[in-house]
């Protein structure tokens, strides 16, 4: 490994020292800017299992190289600039914050390809892309209704953007396809990876009777509550069953991978275009882990709805939909629009809070 | 045979010289010796992070961008802690006047013209002179530590920014998306040589210039020092303690709020919760780094964001972890404050025979 970075670098600086010399390498050579640390067991660790499939599908014609912990807003201009001189072809910026410097510096090389997840811009060389987490989700609230004893389940969440307030209600969607009164708590902490908060709000919605614990959030500390308190709860962006063995139901695994060999696959063969991507069960993008922890019946049932997302003969967001508000949303028998979803403002009917206007 | 520390009769103007110079070299040895345990070629390593920022126009730039807010922390902060005031809340200044000058595109967004840009860089040293007076009002009134007050008014002054663009100040049609609307036009910073240095930049020399020239030249300069090196005696030729207490902490978070202000209106271009990766609590060792002297706060402020550059090539190129930058600038402080020991006191080598060492 140490030998391969040496490598790496002593290439990284003869590109640094000598300008011309970018033309004569013939690898295509793919990067990634992230904003936590790669070890972070959730968000960032999940895309860099994605970049490691991708090298190892490509092997020896594909170059990739990550820069870690970078801040969203200046740094993060320069960080995706330093990649776009240094000869990236391909440039994957994985935070909602770097939109506007991706976009900034793709204006000015444009022969690079920029792809950011979880934005809302495009531009020639700039592509968004994003997964169906939601379908994880309505699998898991409908495991969720199934499993607990008390009826309630603990949701924990960073902040309310559409994505996140999406996956609340796909939850709870899938909970009420089994049982109607189902409820769901939620709790703010109001950051993507905060253990000590995560832990404390796992402890206030297990006081407050929630046997299942949920999260939108990327650390293992509410994993490691349920487990420590005898409760159930399901791992985010990874398979989080070493945090709680006996705790985790199943978890929703974001995996990158098979997007990452695509996308670079289109730059070597020069068909990359500009697009959203939204990938999700069919994909592969969104996947299971084992189901453990539940009778076999629960298990098989929740197989099942996989099966149905993955053909497309379920949509967690099937018409008719009651609101909060009490107004009814979608046409019988028909999925939302993919805009009413990516742009959700509104709760589904039953779950526990209020959402700021 | 043993070593002991022998105070001076007077400080060592040699030393107070050659202190950061010897922290810098201690620095760079000891990052050498890191970089080896890691594996690496400590030569090549060392290159990676201290000269290859240098090589380049870009990357010149970038230190540029880099070290204008640290300078401008700096400098304020040299005075006030030539003043013997420790201001340790920069960072929460620098968040209020980001937020202030920020009020003008997120409120009156369609307003362009020269005047926005200046209405703004005045509301950003206001916000955070305001921010600033509060310690400073807590200290004159009840004399409550300022160190613990402008620390703590920092996670204030974060949570409010985090609030407002999330909540009230945030883009009507970003989705719910924590940012605000984008700044345009007059709303932005021009830029000089290229388009990334931002005007901030000449601000930055500019108050170090003429910082450096009320320390050194005027009645406040003398009174600055007088305060802080030996209160009573100022105190018998007429100056207040209060007032100086006032006047380090507004100086120094009015320039704090500038520099917030800059860094939005600049490379960032619009609200976010994050306003800055730490620039006020760097900017504490680019003062001390800078002997307190406006001046040497210019090249302790290129050496800090050398340090951050240099992190980020070499977790690059080198493949070592993000924390390096860390590393070097803890490592940097501490060989600081060490070598300032020699300042005022000097290593004899003793043969023979028990005497007791003079500590600090």
């Amino acid at each position: 490994m140490k030998m391969k970075w040496m490598g790496i670098a002593a290439a990284a600086a003869m590109a640094a020292l000598s300008v011309t010399s970018v033309d004569a390498v013939a690898k295509t050579k793919a990067c990634w800017v992230y904003v936590g640390a790669v070890g972070d067991f959730g968000w960032t660790y999940e895309h860099n299992h994605g970049r490691e499939m991708a090298q190892k599908h490509f092997g020896d014609k594909v170059e990739t190289v990550f820069v870690e912990n970078v801040k969203e807003g200046p740094d993060s201009e320069r960080a995706i600039t330093r990649f776009a001189r240094s000869g990236c072809n391909i440039i994957f910026t994985t935070s909602f914050g770097y939109m506007e410097p991706t976009l900034k510096v793709a204006k000015k090389f444009p022969d690079v390809k920029f792809e950011h997840a979880t934005g809302y811009k495009t531009s020639k060389n700039v592509t968004t892309y994003n997964a169906k987490f939601h379908e994880g989700r309505y699998v898991i609230g409908q495991i969720a209704a199934r499993t607990s004893k008390t009826g309630i389940a603990g949701y924990i969440v960073s902040f309310p953007i559409p994505e996140v307030i999406a996956g609340i209600n796909a939850f709870m969607l899938g909970a009420q396809s089994v049982n109607p009164d189902f409820k769901v708590k939620v709790v703010w902490v109001n950051s993507w990876f905060d253990p000590g908060k995560e832990a404390d709000a796992a402890k206030v919605l297990i006081s407050q009777g929630a046997d299942i614990l949920t999260q939108h959030t990327d650390s293992a500390a509410p994993m490691q509550i349920a487990e420590a308190q005898g409760k159930h709860a399901f791992g985010q962006a990874s398979d989080q069953s070493k945090f709680g063995p006996k705790a985790q139901l199943t978890a929703i695994i974001d995996n990158w991978g098979p997007y990452y060999i695509r996308r670079i696959q289109a730059v070597m063969d020069g068909n990359w275009k500009t697009a959203s991507s939204w990938d999700g069960m069919a994909e592969g993008t969104v996947s299971m882990a084992p189901m453990k922890n539940m009778t076999d019946a629960v298990a098989a049932e929740a197989m099942k709805t996989v099966e149905g997302i993955k053909k497309g003969t379920i949509h967690p967001f099937t018409g008719p939909i009651t609101k909060q508000d009490g107004s009814v949303i979608g046409e019988a028998g028909k999925p939302l629009a993919d805009g009413e979803i990516l742009g959700m403002k509104w709760y589904v009917k039953g779950i526990d809070d209020k959402l700021q206007k | 045979m043993k070593l002991i520390l022998e105070k001076r009769p007077q400080r060592s103007a040699k030393m107070a010289l050659l202190s950061p110079l010897l922290a810098i070299a201690l620095t760079v040895f000891f990052g050498g010796v890191i970089f080896a345990l890691l594996g690496l070629n400590p030569l090549r390593a060392l290159y990676v992070y201290f000269l290859e920022p240098l090589t380049s126009w870009w990357s010149i730039q970038e230190l540029v961008i880099k070290a204008a807010p640290l300078v401008l922390i700096g400098v304020g902060l040299a005075v006030c802690f030539e003043a013997k005031v420790w201001n340790i809340g920069a960072e929460g200044q620098l968040t209020m006047g980001a937020l202030a000058g920020s009020m003008i595109p997120v409120f009156f967004t369609g307003w362009q013209s020269p005047l926005t840009l200046v209405a703004m860089l005045v509301l950003g040293i206001i916000g955070g002179a305001l921010f600033g007076a509060i310690p400073a009002f807590l200290k004159t009134r009840f004399n409550a530590n300022e160190i613990l007050t402008s620390l703590m008014l920092v996670y204030v002054a974060g949570y409010l920014a985090d609030w407002l663009v999330r909540g009230p100040w945030r883009d009507p049609d970003g989705f719910n998306f924590p940012k605000s609307v984008n700044f345009e036009g007059w709303q932005v910073l021009p830029t000089i040589f290229g388009d990334r240095i931002h005007i901030g930049a000449i601000l930055a020399v500019a108050a170090a210039l003429v910082l450096a020239f009320v320390m050194a030249k005027t009645l406040k300069g003398f009174e600055i020092r007088i305060m802080g090196n030996a209160p009573r005696a100022g105190m018998f030729s007429g100056f207040s303690p209060k007032k100086t207490v006032w006047f380090a902490m507004l100086l120094s978070g009015g320039l704090a709020g500038l520099a917030g202000i800059c860094e939005i209106a600049g490379p960032a271009g619009h609200l976010q919760p994050l306003i800055s990766p730490g620039y006020g609590f760097t900017a504490i060792i680019v003062a001390f780094l800078g002997r307190l002297n406006p001046i040497g706060v210019i090249f302790a402020g290129v050496m800090l964001a050398i340090s951050y550059l240099g992190g980020e090539s070499a977790q690059i190129d080198l493949g070592v972890s993000a924390r390096i930058s860390q590393v070097f600038q803890g490592m940097l402080l501490f060989f600081i404050l060490a070598c300032d020991t020699l300042i005022l006191y000097r290593i004899k080598l003793l043969s023979g025979g028990s005497r007791k060492v003079t500590g600090a």
